[in-house]
């Protein structure tokens, strides 16, 4: 009896039509695409994205070289040399990251004490060649200038997780 | 149809044949690049997104800016295959795609070459249309190209069965095999219509022809290669079947070819079932649309079918696919001739 049953529901396209009823609900709800290049989407404050070396308000840069975002990066993706400046102050003369081994784990920024080298909200610096992902001092500051107000922004709505 | 040869000369005759030919090709052409945005459109919004609506006002021009994107690519040749059958493989399912709609007629009078035999001739051209992708997946000497041509060739074959007996029932009941006096048939109104043929009454036609019209439908599913039954390109076994060595504008052609079979289907199933150019009720305001015009709305509401069905259906086993072919729609459409025919000659002698 099942069996006849089953066949006669085939036979009606039965699935078929209750598909259909389903997929044209469907058709006509609101869509949750997010349109991207035209808009984005919500981007948390903790999100881990490009990175940057932040300055003081008076220019001078945060990163004192004591090597603990070195240390602790699991992909080793940070390179820095350092030696004291004229002033007798102890500067890096070099700080590299890899773009291509980071992975992203935010230790760096959870290592350093003076919350020079954080991440920051920009996920938007793909490249056409590998040798660009190859970040030196000069393209994190640059980053740490050009994002300072987001990130400021990030680590204040952050401040009272931490 | 007007004769142009005869009318105008031969020389200026053939032009106008030639300009005609080039002109429903444009049609074509054009009409498919909107229907297969359609297809995506449609796929997109069962699955709740926009689908392509960057190139130009809600993504009109993607057909266009795909196509210059297929036709500037390089076109791959793979070392081990074989050279001019490669190339020779989507050319003729491009071409074997374009003449079948020689004979279809989409207005009273608009159709290219009105034969006495169009049926025949689809079914002739339409069963061609398997060399065309076992040349490829040949040619291309590579295996998963192989398994889905040989795929593609089984399930095309097994399906055309129920598809002839499908239109053998059709003709039986239109009593022609050409396809402008098949649709002339069918005017009147709806119910008049072959999918319902309620002027047989009191012979209950429609309880055969509506399974004839969704044996039909199925079939041409699987006669196009389209979902529940693209077994041949199935993405998760063998990546996309007959077309892996494909690139470039062989790809297009390919694929211009089988949209261009799915439409042609579709049209098909206009014509001998939902009436063809007639509107649904032979009064105004139906009547002030040009006929043309509603063969066009039948044809994209079938086209929507085909994708509200790619959108929703899953995939079948192959098992099943045979089964349903051989087991289930043979058996029903050489039942249903049988019956048609007993109507028709009761019919015809009561």
């Amino acid at each position: 009896m099942s069996r006849i049953a089953q066949t006669l529901r085939g036979a009606a396209l039965m699935d078929f039509w209750g598909a259909f009823a389903l997929g044209m609900r469907q058709f006509f709800k609101p869509k949750p695409t997010v349109n991207y290049p035209f808009e984005k989407g919500y981007v948390s404050p903790r999100f881990r994205g490009q990175h940057a070396l932040r300055r003081y308000a008076n220019g001078e840069e945060r990163c004192i070289a004591c090597k603990l975002c070195e240390a602790v990066c699991p992909a080793q993706a940070i390179t820095i040399e350092a030696e004291p400046r004229e002033d007798g102050s102890r500067r890096t003369t070099r700080y590299d990251i890899d773009m291509v081994k980071c992975i992203y784990c935010g230790y760096c920024q959870e290592a350093c004490p003076v919350d020079a080298i954080v991440e920051g909200p920009n996920f938007e610096y793909a490249t056409e060649t590998r040798e660009e992902l190859y970040y030196d001092k000069a393209k994190l500051l640059e980053n740490g200038d050009r994002w300072e107000r987001e990130i400021a922004r990030n680590l204040e709505l952050d401040a009272r997780y931490r | 149809m007007y004769d142009f040869v005869t009318q105008w000369g031969p020389v200026w005759g053939t032009v106008a044949v030639i300009g005609q030919i080039l002109g429903f090709m444009v049609v074509l052409l054009l009409s498919l690049a909107f229907l297969l945005l359609m297809d995506r459109k449609v796929w997109a919004a069962v699955q709740m997104r926009k689908g392509p609506n960057v190139v130009g006002a809600f993504g009109l021009m993607q057909s266009f800016a795909d196509f210059l994107k297929f036709v500037l690519k390089e076109i791959i040749v793979p070392a081990g295959a074989d050279r001019p059958l490669f190339i020779l493989a989507p050319l003729l399912t491009f071409a074997l795609a374009f003449i079948t709609w020689a004979v279809i007629p989409v207005a009273p009078g608009w159709v290219i070459s009105d034969i006495n035999v169009g049926i025949l001739y689809v079914f002739a051209i339409s069963s061609l249309g398997v060399y065309g992708i076992i040349i490829g997946g040949w040619a291309s000497n590579s295996k998963y190209p192989f398994l889905g041509a040989m795929r593609s060739a089984a399930q095309m074959v097994s399906y055309e069965v129920s598809i002839g007996f499908v239109i053998v029932a059709i003709l039986v009941m239109a009593g022609s095999m050409n396809l402008s006096t098949v649709v002339a048939a069918q005017g009147g109104g709806f119910w008049n219509w072959h999918v319902l043929s309620l002027d047989m009454l009191p012979w209950p036609a429609f309880a055969i022809t509506i399974p004839l019209f969704v044996i039909f439908f199925v079939s041409a599913l699987a006669e196009t290669n389209r979902p529940p039954f693209d077994l041949p390109e199935a993405e998760s076994e063998l990546v996309a079947g007959y077309q892996v060595e494909y690139s470039s504008t062989p790809y297009l052609l390919f694929m211009i070819g089988e949209y261009l079979n799915i439409v042609l289907m579709c049209a098909l199933m206009t014509v001998l079932f939902l009436g063809g150019w007639h509107a649904p009720l032979d009064f105004p305001p139906f009547t002030w649309i040009p006929p043309v015009f509603w063969f066009a709305i039948k044809v994209v509401f079938l086209f929507f079918m085909f994708a509200m069905v790619k959108a929703l259906v899953p995939r079948y086993r192959y098992d099943q696919l045979m089964r349903l072919g051989w087991k289930v729609f043979l058996p029903t459409s050489l039942a249903a001739v049988a019956l048609m025919g007993g109507f028709v000659v009761y019919a015809n002698a009561g």
